[in-house]
């Protein structure tokens, strides 16, 4: 096997496959370093299986409430093992894809734990492979648990969303500790298996990075749906016994005890910097941690780039496909547009699903923008009331003066997807204007984002 | 890729320019933003920059030689990219369309935040400015031509952050603050009697000499002060640098008024019974609300002054007048007057004539307001002056050429450099 490259990235997740493609796509003869499967965490314990036990929670709630469409489909019995069986598959398949582009692309990979060494070279094993152009460290992240306060993750009963998409069982009980994307969608999936969810966030809202409306949506869904939910809670003290967690929660003043079968820790992500040789390489870390790049992704030592995860928020996979894919066009001397991070979307798959772009309504308040919010809600929508998915809304903020959109929200079915609208509109710079003008399809859920921008603009047509 | 070096509009109202001195020859490296040649324009000499980097070939205007706005002048070929050397290909055709002459309303090269480039790619057409849509907004409200803009999006399209700088400057029209008058008491009885004071009997009396004997005409205009607002905003931007005070927009129009009128000595003149003095000097009377009724202070020679020594001397004298601290010797001597009620929320009004002085200027309010500009309703600063003509000396088309000599200094301040 060759040891030399134009190109060595070390971690085949998101960030690091897709910089392979590309890297391969423009001529520079590359390898790709992987201790475990291609695909990395989004491929095999994160967005993908996530997404297929969501699918399997989305066909319960649906057979439950199916009655109401004229299907009568009886009791409705789940069997959380089976899912996760299938979750598997649909990961192993993305996975063997990913090889396979591998293959395609001809593009090196290499199996193996992979140390950098000075003069861009890296270790795996005995063997030392050189890059001639650059290397690039896509090693990502991992969950961490809270042991400052007992709650160490077990495996057992502390458990991080790598053990949630392995168990064979859904819990009897359940305590998810963070809000956030990764712990919203637990809820929703064991929520849906029949285990008793309660959800803590130390914030005062749920999904606190999303606009306060988004949460409040999601909190009243939630909780319409019998899922505990407690924002603005300081985990004291948890407790783990053989097969139970007591947890000690202080919330609105005081102090409760939540007992329940498993914790699913889904606060925080550490990135994977450790072990990896950056010291000796020059490369510096920032002090929450991430490596430390420049405009062009480069590290503090030449010929050395980072992307994904250990790059720096956010840390989403779209993300550091992009950087993947900017970071090999800059290497192989190309001029890539540069990216927007603040048009990178965000979206939780749970349900009602929120997708959002931009700035938060709160946001804008802090900047002091002149701003107008244009809302509409789904129940508003032809379309959402045939299917049923009435909840939530798409909220527009649009900018008084030049009708930039500042900012898009959208609660509700298809979210995930609609969003993308907003996500070319504010990376070709279009105004509302351009959305509004733009024929939407009738009847669709994509019809609430153009009569947003309308009500934007003061002249909503359905409401 | 080469570039064409085109002959730019670098003034508003530029519409052809002569090289008056190439500081580059064929051949030698230019870098971008470095001077390519010394143009003269209608109103000065600019330079003309390189904007991109390369080597200066096929230079097709000699110094001297005057060329249409949009000509290609010469090409800058990307280093190692053989161009025939001078002469040896005819120059391109001139590219740019009439538009980019610069009558179009455009901020002109001192507020255009990245000026370069209209992107010379052979073959496209140079008339399409490739520009986000919330970019044309942005140049459109800030009234910047998106031909004189770099894009630095894909493909060279100009977007948001080309914009940033003239953004600024259009979202920040200046503030007329409201002044809160509060109500007076309401004093006892029907009416009060007030004997004359000095001061009121004097302004009677003269006044009485004025609009009674005086066959006065009047003659409006409305000025665009978008430009003189913009070049204020930019004074006082460096004056505050220095530490200096600011001047204000009476400053701006007393020096334009003084200029106008060194143009206009028809109008610079006194009514003396049986002669007509036409003054050489300008001495602006400058009308100001005291106590007791008002005076005008008067800023000599005004004409050759700076706006910042008119700024000074006027918010000195207003400041004597207001205390009663003015000396005889200055507020005599006007050769003509300037009264303005602008932070009255005045629109318009009409000013008595103040004898032997022969004209007057009223000015109004500044405001925004929707106005059709190059086919397009555009939100201006406007702002209207009234001249009171005292017919015995002035004849209509004379106070109305004045008047446009003053709308025009006002409108483009450039010109008041000349």
């Amino acid at each position: 096997m060759a040891t030399q490259f134009d190109v060595i990235i070390l971690g085949g997740g998101p960030a690091g496959y897709v910089a392979a493609i590309r890297s391969a796509q423009l001529g520079m003869s590359t390898a790709l370093i992987e201790k475990d499967k291609l695909g990395g965490v989004c491929v095999n314990i994160g967005c993908i299986p996530t997404k297929a036990l969501l699918h399997s929670a989305y066909i319960a709630r649906l057979l439950r409430d199916a009655k109401e469409f004229g299907i009568e489909a009886g009791a409705v019995k789940t069997d959380y093992g089976v899912a996760m069986q299938r979750s598997r598959k649909v990961s192993d398949q993305n996975s063997k894809g990913v090889e396979f582009l591998m293959k395609k692309n001809k593009v090196t990979v290499v199996k193996g734990t992979g140390v950098l060494q000075p003069g861009r070279k890296v270790k795996v094993g005995n063997d030392t492979y050189e890059a001639k152009k650059a290397v690039l460290i896509a090693t990502g992240s991992r969950v961490k648990g809270l042991p400052q306060i007992g709650l160490e993750i077990n495996k057992t009963t502390v458990i991080s969303s790598d053990e949630a998409l392995f168990l064979e069982k859904a819990p009897p009980s359940l305590a998810i500790v963070g809000a956030g994307a990764v712990g919203m969608e637990f809820a929703d999936i064991f929520s849906a298996f029949g285990t008793t969810v309660t959800l803590i966030e130390a914030l005062p809202r749920i999904l606190p990075l999303e606009d306060a409306e988004a949460s409040d949506t999601l909190a009243k869904s939630y909780k319409k749906r019998g899922i505990e939910v407690i924002a603005g809670a300081n985990v004291k003290k948890g407790t783990p016994a053989k097969d139970k967690v007591t947890l000690d929660v202080e919330a609105n003043g005081a102090t409760r005890k939540v007992e329940v079968a498993a914790v699913l820790m889904a606060a925080g992500r550490a990135v994977n910097t450790e072990d990896i040789g950056l010291a000796k390489c020059g490369v510096q870390v920032t002090e929450r941690g991430f490596i430390k790049v420049d405009a062009g992704l480069q590290t503090t030592a030449p010929g050395y780039y980072a992307i994904g995860d250990v790059a720096g928020p956010p840390m989403l996979a779209h993300k550091g496909m992009r950087e993947g894919v900017t970071v090999t066009e800059l290497i192989a001397g190309k001029k890539p547009h540069a990216i927007r991070y603040d048009n990178v979307p965000s979206v939780t798959y749970c349900h009602p699903e929120v997708a959002s772009i931009g700035l938060t309504e709160d946001q804008c308040k802090e900047r002091k923008l002149a701003y107008v919010a244009g809302r509409f809600p789904f129940s508003a929508n032809g379309r959402a009331r045939g299917t049923g998915e009435t909840e939530g809304f798409v909220k527009i903020l649009r900018d008084k003066q030049y009708g930039e959109i500042l900012g898009a929200h959208i609660v509700g079915g298809h979210a995930s997807e609609i969003i993308h609208e907003l996500a070319v509109a504010r990376e070709n710079e279009y105004t509302v204007e351009e959305v509004e003008l733009a024929i939407h399809a009738h009847p669709t859920f994509s019809e609430a984002v153009a009569q947003a921008a309308l009500d934007s603009l003061g002249r909503v047509v359905d409401m | 890729m080469a570039t064409n070096v085109y002959m730019e509009a670098l003034s508003p109202t530029m519409e052809e320019g002569r090289v008056a001195k190439w500081h580059k020859r064929d051949g030698d490296a230019v870098k971008a933003g470095e001077t390519l040649a010394e143009v003269e324009t209608d109103k000065a000499i600019m330079d003309l920059v390189a904007r991109a980097d390369g080597v200066l070939r096929q230079v097709a205007v000699a110094e001297g030689q005057t060329v249409p706005v949009g000509s290609v002048v010469a090409v800058i070929a990307a280093p190692g990219e053989t161009i025939g050397a001078a002469g040896s290909a005819p120059p391109p055709a001139p590219a740019l369309s009439g538009k980019g002459k610069g009558e179009t309303g455009n901020v002109g090269v001192a507020t255009a935040p990245a000026v370069a480039t209209v992107s010379a790619v052979s073959g496209a057409d140079p008339s399409r400015v490739k520009a986000s849509p919330l970019a044309r907004r942005m140049a459109k409200e800030a009234g910047v031509d998106l031909k004189l803009v770099t894009g630095s999006g894909p493909g060279g399209r100009v977007v948001r952050r080309d914009l940033q700088g003239a953004a600024t400057v259009a979202a920040s029209p200046p503030t007329f603050p409201v002044s809160r008058v509060p109500l007076p008491e309401r004093p006892e009885g029907a009416y009060q009697d007030v004997p004359l004071t000095q001061i009121r009997k004097t302004i009677a009396k003269r006044l009485a000499t004025s609009l009674g004997p005086i066959p006065h005409f009047f003659l409006t205009s409305e000025v665009d002060m978008e430009r003189a607002g913009e070049a204020r905003e930019a004074l006082n931007k460096q004056l505050g640098d220095q530490g200096g005070s600011k001047v204000s927009f009476n400053d701006i129009i007393i020096k334009a008024t003084a200029l106008a009128l060194s143009r206009h000595r028809a109008c610079n003149a006194w009514f003396q019974e049986d002669h007509i003095r036409y003054w050489n000097e300008v001495h602006i009377g400058m009308a100001v609300a005291v106590e007791d009724g008002l005076i005008t202070p008067v800023i000599r020679n005004a004409d050759v002054k700076s706006l910042a020594e008119i700024g000074r001397e006027a918010k000195e004298l207003a400041d004597k007048a207001r205390s009663r601290r003015l000396q005889p010797s200055e507020y005599t001597g006007a050769t003509f007057s300037v009264s303005n009620l602008g932070m009255f929320d005045i629109d318009q009004f009409t000013a008595v004539i103040n004898p032997p002085e022969a004209g007057i200027i009223a000015v109004g309010s500044i405001v925004q307001k929707p106005v059709v500009l190059d086919g397009e309703v555009t939100a201006r600063r406007r702002m209207r002056v009234t001249m009171s003509c005292d017919h015995r000396v002035i004849d209509g088309a004379t106070g109305a050429a004045f008047l446009q000599t003053l709308k025009q200094m006002l409108e483009n301040p450039l010109a008041m450099l000349l």
